[in-house]
């Protein structure tokens, strides 16, 4: 293989295709993952407190609806989600882009409902039992103790969802909708180059995983430390002009 | 005056059958210390009295009320019941004013200014008026424990408990935080302490209970327990601790 063009090629069609890597892919595949770790962060966390219901038939069901999602191929359930279930809900006149999304939303929500409850779980049990001594009911002392410890637990690895969603929001060029592993497919018909597009689409996924999952890391290290509350609260304090 | 009293009080952990029908009546203003080996059922007797463990059996009532019934609103008499315990709990996400301040304002109706002041005044009086606004991760042990105390204190209880409090510190802060109950007996606070710290139970108490295999086994004065112990349970605890 003829190596002595591949940066020149790189630049031509870069120069070339810039737009429909960038103005297509790229926003197709952004657009892609918001949506979907938006929803699915506001599913799993209503899947997460069902999770933890007292009723025993809908934990039963919920842990079902988790154990398929994780447990089954995310292909094979945008597979269902594009070709089976338009044809069940017939009435529902969404766009693939629409089905393609909520089967990945839903995929998520999975991930994300574990850990919201596994963030919730981890807040020490003394917390809870401290609030109730006090005289907090149940509910209080959940919105006021134990999820603004949770959220530390919590954010972070919301941040290597949204890492991994990304990713996997290639998954959809199967049906090619326009993200960014799309365009790889286009710009490889249109110019019968193939290392070319694909280390460039490489290099945009890059560009976006590599400084989001250090953004990620270093909010971990920061929420470890024992002061990490206090800016926190700083912050809260601003936003709600003095007064907690 | 009689303020919690249980009455053939039963709780299991899967087959440890913990407390065997346990009675006894706490008056007001006393201060009641619990010794007893480990597993005997000290810390489950003491839960059980705030309902943080559900007694499978057997009635508890607190000031003259049953709380055991059903339809009891249990959070309004907790508030009645201060607790500290072995662990500390207190809020790592709050300031050390914003642990004591948040209960009185959201249960009492306190206002800022009322629950501030009276922050304030439960820091100075255990030390830690320096550290109000502070973070929990920044304190010691000892400091924590205080502020837990405090914390309960400020609900306003009629009766606090004490769940091992000094069993997870370092020793060189158990005095401090055994000066701040002593103090808090001497307004003359109900409360019951389940402890280690003989020296110290016998200095504070009115009456010991000595529990055991889920029951208990002694019930009587300092003098009566730590000189003169009848069942041969605690003679030969009595012979291993102190």
């Amino acid at each position: 293989m003829d190596f002595s063009l591949f940066i020149p090629n790189m630049i031509k069609i870069w120069g070339k295709y810039w737009q429909l890597f960038l103005l297509t892919g790229l926003k197709n595949t952004l657009l892609l993952t918001c949506i979907s770790v938006a929803l699915g962060t506001l599913l799993g966390t209503v899947i997460a407190m069902l999770k933890m219901s007292k009723f025993k038939p809908i934990r039963f069901l919920v842990t079902l609806y988790i154990e398929v999602l994780r447990g089954t191929p995310i292909l094979l359930q945008l597979y269902v989600f594009y070709f089976v279930l338009p044809n069940v809900f017939t009435f529902l006149k969404l766009s693939q882009f629409m089905w393609v999304s909520i089967a990945l939303c839903v995929n998520s929500s999975a991930y994300v409902s574990e850990v919201i409850r596994s963030g919730i779980q981890a807040v020490d049990k003394g917390q809870m039992e401290a609030a109730r001594s006090l005289g907090m009911s149940e509910k209080q002392a959940m919105m006021k103790i134990i999820l603004p410890q949770a959220v530390r637990n919590i954010l972070p690895a919301l941040g290597n969802e949204f890492i991994m969603m990304l990713k996997e929001t290639s998954l959809a060029s199967t049906f090619f909708l326009g993200d960014l592993m799309t365009s790889y497919s286009i710009v490889k018909g249109a110019s019968y180059l193939t290392l070319e597009p694909m280390t460039i689409i490489a290099i945009i996924y890059l560009c976006l995983t590599y400084p989001l999952s250090k953004i990620v890391e270093r909010f971990e290290k920061k929420m470890a430390s024992p002061n990490s509350y206090k800016k926190h609260n700083r912050k809260r304090k601003l936003m709600s002009g003095g007064k907690i | 005056m009689e303020i919690i009293k249980t009455v053939n009080l039963h709780k299991s952990f899967g087959d440890l059958h913990v407390l065997q029908g346990v009675n006894q009546t706490i008056h007001k203003g006393e201060v009641i210390s619990i010794i007893g080996p480990s597993g005997g059922g000290k810390s489950t007797f003491l839960r059980c009295l705030n309902l943080l463990e559900k007694p499978e059996k057997g009635q508890i009532f607190f000031g003259g009320k049953e709380i055991t019934g059903k339809n009891v609103n249990i959070d309004q008499h907790r508030q009645k019941m201060g607790m500290v315990f072995q662990q500390f709990n207190v809020f790592p996400h709050l300031t050390v004013a914003e642990n004591i301040t948040l209960a009185p304002k959201m249960l009492k109706g306190k206002s800022e200014e009322e629950a501030t002041a009276m922050a304030k005044d439960l820091l100075t009086r255990v030390g830690l008026i320096d550290k109000f606004d502070e973070m929990p991760g920044n304190l010691s042990g000892g400091q924590k424990q205080r502020l837990a105390i405090v914390r309960a204190l400020a609900m306003e209880p009629e009766v606090m408990l004490f769940d091992e409090p000094t069993s997870a510190l370092d020793p060189e802060m158990v005095g401090e935080v055994l000066d701040v109950i002593k103090g808090l007996v001497e307004t003359g606070m109900t409360c019951v302490i389940v402890t280690h710290e003989m020296r110290f139970a016998e200095e504070v108490s009115d009456r010991i209970l000595f529990i055991a295999d889920g029951n208990i086994l002694e019930d009587g004065t300092p003098e009566q327990v730590f000189h003169n112990p009848q069942h041969p349970r605690l003679q030969d605890f009595l012979k291993k601790v102190l």
